[in-house]
């Protein structure tokens, strides 16, 4: 059985920014590679700098490519011309992190989802009624928020609206660019069952861009660490999470604090000895080095005069770290799960987070 | 900080240029032959032609401007048809009067601008709104009608302040001022209401940013947040619209220099236009750019000082 | 799937939304009415005028105001009404050449400038960079000269005037480019035509709108201008500027003349800049979406009009007190001005921080806790105000204090970090001028002991290098070193109590956790409390030792952290642990059904009971009451029993 082509390939995706006089162009995106299979979740994280949302920005033509290729179903994107953007623009469709930007206040509900009907399906006016009708309720709205502005709307309510438009031409693959981090957690929830229910549904690929580790775990198939424009580390979720190879990821995972406090006093030695500050965080970067060592608890010579190259490590994931094999064992605390019920434990039957009468302890 | 003003030069030699050749071409269209306007209805034939070939007019528009430029590169800004004067001492003599008007005028609208804003800013209640009533109407009064008002109250019905004319510094401080009081409000009136209804905006707005709330959170006192830190980083926007202003006065001396018979370059401008004398109009037009380009390069050194951003990366 | 109602009433924002908007300013409408009838009456002077303008009448010279002459006759016995209209025609013709002339040539090249960018940009730039600095008058006066009549030079002042519109309007295109619903529009497919046509030309004409208020002001002056100086019109025909003129050679004799011709000018200017300022007004209310957001909370019904005086009190003793709080806050309820007059923000808040204590205040969006901790230091939004309740500190009083006392606490005794390091640094100056300010507007220091103060408190914030620190600038700063300088300026004046308002929330995850340690061993250095406000139980569980829950502006539970997440005395508290990602099985996260209800459309009785598992009947009835649980906790849950434990140890 062979393997199945890849919906989206990214080779050496490379985005440089100007900067002002005396300052080089800056490489928001260095050398960047990933796959995006069919059907799966893909997740980019990383902290600000790190040009995550640079490479959503990139495959969606928002900003253009200094080189490398972006490969989708066989067509590339990368710096592609109208005709082609038109066809991209088919098949992969984005949700931003911030609500109250990404809807045109000016503008009803029912126009901001008619749109993208108006550009790629051939439809009667009626027809795109009924459609905008079937998306609203399909994200959990009613559909009468169509004459609505988007000002009756909360933050989650905007988000799901948000997904609505992403979803409503069927797009094979969706950005989303930090989708939940703008949301209380409450709605959090709501709107990531809502995309994983979308993508159960109709079989859809999800680049998942976030800083939220916790997050990342939970949506995601395959997770990309990136640090300043840069990989570190690639593999599946449990390879990347449950046995960290790269010194930053351990970092990231270690700072990320956990809802339970006996646990979080275990992890804080750990965490205070994973990043260590000892340069003035404005020096130039080397590109003879590693990024990550002015940081680096296990930072060694080697480090500052040849850079990583990615290769597979003891976890079977991608890492990009010359001492990857000799680092010592971390035991990575992530929090026991919640043992005994409650009350908002997903009910199989009646869909996702409906309340049901507690049963006592399990 | 050093390249903008580098960019300023640099942008200040094709701007003089284009200003100078531009005026020079608009004028020589002007119908009605330069001679005419100088010998009156009474010149013969002959005496136009004599005249024209004295001045040069008989050349093609290119010459004559090239002639001209090349007078200018060598320090010589022609002579006046009207009178055959040295244009350079007629504009120097003039100058003093129309700086004089221009830098009073900005030195009153910038305090007494600045002081009412961060009062109105202050205070928003009944002293707010009497603010903000007095500036509409010093936006909304013509300048020279305003000058023409003064000068029935002042000159004519209370007869303390004089109604035209200039005296010299030198001659008598007192009269000095007296000429230049009711002038200079009728220039201020306009600027002064734009520069309190900006002080105003931008102290309103700084006053409810974060960082004078961190401020006041700190302990630090009213009076010190208000004068030194709110001022300072509200300065920025005012100073901007003040170096624009400054611009705009200059075309506000052409129409207050001539209601109060002033002799400065504005009057200058407006005179040597009907009587057609080419050389005079083309300095002034030289000068005018010339001091404009000043206060740009002025105003953008000010921001520069203001704004730690654009001074330090 | 439930659907989710929207959460505000069925108000509309519709085009006939800024008609009503421009009904509710007084002034604007009249001054719309009048510059109608002006340009209806002057159009139609012909008709309307009640005498041939020209007409000279030299019995009745220089008469005021009169029933046969409305404005008086002028010098030479004409009528000053009938000049007036027939001027106007003039006048209002060529500024609206102008006009024309300034719309066409400028938002064309503003909005291409701005949506294109790139070396038409520049380009653009340049030019009007040139054209600004040529003196307008220059060129109006030789034009004036040249060309016979008036359309050449209304149509000169057209173009060198410009730049200011193309500024404004290549300024908000390139504001409304940088937004993400443009950004999402490319992503459908919009061609870029489309894209400026729906997007950004909708967001571009009311700015556009208002400089083209200004402008047609300042053409009409400069007209009259031109006119006073003869440059327009041949006489005998009209002009306000020409008027003007003929009146200042009789100004001794008439002095009435000067009034007709010089008010009515004025009159138009400020009508254009009413109708200006009111356009302004209106599309700043349509376009801000923050501004929108804040509307939406406030704007729900007065239904806690009548209770929003003091909020429901707890019983006395509800809420056990420590002998040895250093901050003890009772019962303090905060209101907010909105529409329909005070909304009531904050019900009732009550809990202890102990001396060197970290308390947490956690919830979600709109339960009031940064209120509640800003309201400490008496930095409320203006309007805002405690309506009620208490806050000891330390023994003294914070509600009601005098303003002199309380500035006498903040810093001294009580210090702020916030949200955006960067914003809370003044711009202008360096970070070692603001905290020597600071250190010594608090304690009595001379400039070297300050200076030398302000660097050991570099230090203890762990800044790697303070001297170098201390001399830059907030913008040369990152996020973490410019939050560690706060905290230095927090702690200038030796505070008891630091209340840190979301202080990580903006920041990377690996610097948030530095600071959480800096705040932490701080805290032992010093003995200071930490009142600690989140949203994310990760920092709570990190940090805090106590923590109290809000959910719509009321305390439902206070605790130790550890009996907190291990036995929630609340539902809302359970909800949210649950809902945290950290803990996800496979399969879908469990979440909590329905919505916060916003201030204004709080529920009577239990305000979590519409979205509780666990409701009965009597939680609706009436308002709750925070009531002692076990271990000195505290809930405002009156079945606290029915919530689902582990079974892990509950006791200990």
């Amino acid at each position: 059985m062979s393997v199945p082509e890849p919906l989206l390939v990214v080779r050496e995706l490379t985005v440089t920014f100007r900067q002002r006089h005396p300052e080089p162009a800056l490489r928001a995106v260095d050398s960047v590679s990933f796959e995006i299979p069919e059907g799966k979740t893909v997740a980019l994280v990383g902290e600000s700098g790190s040009g995550k949302s640079t490479i959503g920005n990139a495959i969606l033509g928002l900003v253009p490519i200094r080189s490398g290729s972006v490969v989708f179903r066989g067509h590339e994107a990368a710096n592609a011309t109208r005709v082609d953007r038109g066809f991209l623009s088919k098949h992969v469709q984005v949700i931003f992190q911030d609500p109250y930007g990404s809807l045109n206040p000016a503008r009803t509900i029912g126009q901001i989802l008619v749109e993208p009907l108006m550009v790629h399906r051939k439809m009667s006016r009626s027809d795109m009624k009924s459609a905008v009708a079937e998306m609203l309720t399909g994200v959990g709205l009613e559909a009468g928020a169509a004459q609505r502005y988007p000002a009756n709307f909360s933050g989650g309510q905007r988000q799901r609206i948000a997904v609505a438009r992403a979803m409503i031409i069927a797009p094979d693959l969706v950005i989303c660019d930090e989708p939940v981090s703008s949301l209380d957690l409450s709605v959090q929830a709501q709107i990531l069952n809502l995309l994983s229910d979308l993508q159960r549904a109709h079989g859809l690929s999800y680049l998942f861009i976030s800083h939220d580790i916790a997050v990342v775990r939970h949506v995601a198939d395959r997770v990309v660490v990136l640090y300043r424009g840069q990989v570190v580390e690639a593999g599946s979720v449990r390879e990347v999470s449950g046995s960290p190879r790269h010194p930053y990821t351990r970092a990231l995972i270690a700072a990320a604090p956990v809802p339970d406090p006996g646990v979080q006093r275990a992890r804080g030695v750990a965490r205070r000895h994973a990043v260590v500050e000892r340069e003035v965080p404005d020096a130039r970067p080397n590109r003879e080095a590693c990024a990550f060592a002015p940081r680096c608890p296990y930072v060694v010579d080697r480090c500052r005069r040849e850079k990583p190259n990615l290769r597979v490590g003891s976890s079977g994931a991608l890492v990009a770290c010359h001492l990857e094999e000799q680092l010592p064992e971390v035991a990575v605390l992530f929090g026991r799960p919640r043992d005994g019920g409650n009350a908002f434990d997903q009910d199989p039957e009646s869909g996702d987070g409906q309340l049901v009468r507690p049963s006592g302890p399990r | 900080m050093r390249r903008m003003i580098l960019r300023r030069l640099l942008q200040a030699v094709p701007l003089l240029l284009i200003v100078s050749s531009f005026t020079f071409v608009l004028v020589s269209l002007i119908p009605g032959s330069v001679a005419t306007a100088l010998l009156g209805d009474t010149g013969t034939p002959a005496e136009i032609v004599a005249i024209q070939r004295q001045l040069g007019l008989n050349r093609p528009v290119y010459v004559q401007y090239w002639h001209w430029l090349d007078g200018v590169l060598h320090g010589s800004l022609g002579s006046s048809f009207q009178n055959h004067q040295s244009v350079a001492s007629i504009l120097n003599a003039r100058i003093g009067v129309t700086l004089t008007l221009v830098i009073a005028t900005v030195i009153v609208v910038a305090i007494v601008g600045v002081s009412l804003g961060v009062l109105a800013a202050v205070r928003p209640g009944v002293i707010g709104r009497s603010v903000d009533s007095l500036s509409w109407l010093g936006l909304a009064i013509p300048n020279f009608w305003l000058g023409l008002l003064l000068v029935a109250f002042f000159s004519i019905f209370l007869s303390v302040l004089p109604s035209e004319g200039f005296v010299a510094f030198s001659t008598s401080p007192l009269r000095w001022l007296e000429s230049l009081v009711l002038p200079v409000i009728a220039l201020a009136a306009g600027p002064l209401a734009i520069v309190v209804k900006q002080t105003r905006d931008a102290m309103v707005s700084v006053l409810e940013s974060e960082f004078v709330r961190t401020l006041r959170a700190s302990g630090l006192g009213e009076r010190s947040i208000v004068l030194k830190h709110a001022l300072r980083n509200a300065a920025v926007p005012v100073v901007t619209v003040l170096g624009v202003l400054f611009a705009q006065l200059l075309s506000g001396t052409v129409i207050v220099e001539t209601v109060f018979v002033l002799p400065g370059l504005g009057s200058l401008a407006a005179s040597s236009v009907s009587a057609h004398d080419l050389p005079v109009i083309e300095g002034v037009a030289v000068y005018f750019t010339l001091i404009v380009i000043a206060i740009n390069l002025l105003t953008d050194t000010v921001y520069g000082w203001l704004n730690p951003k654009v001074r330090v990366t | 799937m439930s659907a989710v109602a929207p959460v505000v009433g069925v108000h509309r924002v519709s085009w006939t939304a800024p008609v009503r908007e421009l009904l509710r300013r007084p002034l604007a409408c009249g001054a719309l009415v009048y510059l109608v009838c002006l340009v209806a009456a002057c159009s139609a002077a012909p008709l309307v005028a009640p005498a041939n303008p020209n007409y000279e009448n030299l019995l009745d010279v220089s008469s005021g105001p009169s029933l046969a002459h409305l404005l008086g006759t002028d010098d030479l016995g004409r009528d000053v009404l009938s000049r007036i209209l027939f001027g106007g025609r003039i006048t209002l013709l060529d500024a609206a050449e102008a006009v024309i002339v300034f719309v066409v040539v400028g938002v064309p090249l503003g909005l291409v400038a701005g949506y294109l960018g790139g070396r038409l940009d520049r380009l653009v730039m340049s030019v009007t960079d040139i054209v600004l600095s040529i003196p307008v008058i220059i060129v109006l006066l030789v034009v004036a000269a040249v060309f016979q009549g008036d359309l050449p030079l209304m149509v000169s002042l057209g173009i060198v005037a410009s730049p200011s519109i193309i500024r404004v309007v290549r300024a908000t295109t390139l504001s409304v480019r940088t937004e993400l619903y443009v950004k999402a529009a490319e992503v459908i497919g919009l061609s870029r035509l489309q894209v400026l046509r729906r997007h950004i030309l909708p967001q571009v004409l009311a700015p556009a709108l208002v400089q083209v208020s200004v402008f047609a002001a300042a053409a009409i002056v400069l007209e009259a201008v031109l006119g006073y100086l003869g440059l327009d019109v041949a006489p005998p025909a009209p002009s306000w500027g020409s008027m003007i003129a003929e009146a200042a050679t009789v100004i001794d004799q008439q002095p009435w003349l000067m009034i007709p011709s010089g008010c009515v000018i004025a009159l138009t200017v400020i009508a254009l800049g009413l109708v200006g300022d009111a356009v302004r007004d209106i599309n700043i209310n349509r376009r801000s979406p923050t501004v929108l957001r804040a509307r939406s909370i406030g704007s729900g019904s007065s239904q806690n009009g009548a209770r929003a005086a003091e909020g429901t009190p707890n019983p006395e003793g509800s809420v056990p007190s420590g002998a040895e709080a250093l901050l003890s806050v009772r019962d303090l309820s905060i209101v907010l001005p909105n529409a329909g007059g005070e909304l009531l923000i904050v019900d009732a808040a009550s809990f202890d921080i102990g001396r060197g204590e970290s308390l947490g205040i956690v919830g979600e969006s709109g339960c009031g806790k940064t209120i509640t901790a800003r309201a400490l230091l008496g930095l409320l939004p203006p309007g805002g105000r405690i309506a009620g309740g208490s806050a000891m500190f330390d023994g003294e009083q914070l509600v009601g204090a005098r303003k002199q006392s309380r500035v006498q606490l903040r810093g001294k005794a009580i210090g702020l970090i916030s949200q955006e390091p960067m914003a809370a640094l003044d711009p202008a100056f360096t970070v070692g001028y603001q905290l020597r300010e600071v250190i010594r507007a608090n304690r009595k220091l001379g400039r070297r002991a300050a200076r030398t103060e302000s660097l050991d408190l570099l230090e203890q914030v762990r800044l790697p290098n303070p001297v170098l620190v201390a001399g830059r600038y907030p913008h040369q700063l990152s996020g973490g070193m410019a939050q560690r300088a706060c905290i230095a300026l927090a702690l200038a004046g030796r505070p008891k109590l630091l209340i840190a308002d979301e202080p990580t929330t903006a920041l990377d995850v690996t610097v948030q956790a530095e600071i959480l340690d800096l705040l932490t061993s701080l805290r032992h250095d010093t003995g200071m409390a930490i009142l600690f406000v989140t949203h994310d139980w990760g920092v709570v569980a990190d940090f805090c030792e106590r923590t109290a829950v809000m959910y719509a502006g009321q305390v439902v539970e206070i605790g130790g952290v550890d009996e907190m997440f291990r036995l929630p005395l609340h539902p809302y508290t359970e909800g949210l642990l649950a809902a945290n990602p950290h803990f996800a099985g496979e399969g879908p996260l469990p979440s909590i059904p329905g919505t916060v209800p916003p201030p204004g459309a709080w529920p009577s009785g239990c305000r979590f009971a519409p979205r509780c598992p666990y409701v009965t009947v009597d939680c609706k009835i009436s308002a709750i009451a925070l009531r002692p649980g076990t271990e000195g906790r505290v809930t405002r849950c009156l079945h606290p029993e029915r919530i689902g434990g582990r079974t892990t140890d509950v006791s200990s």
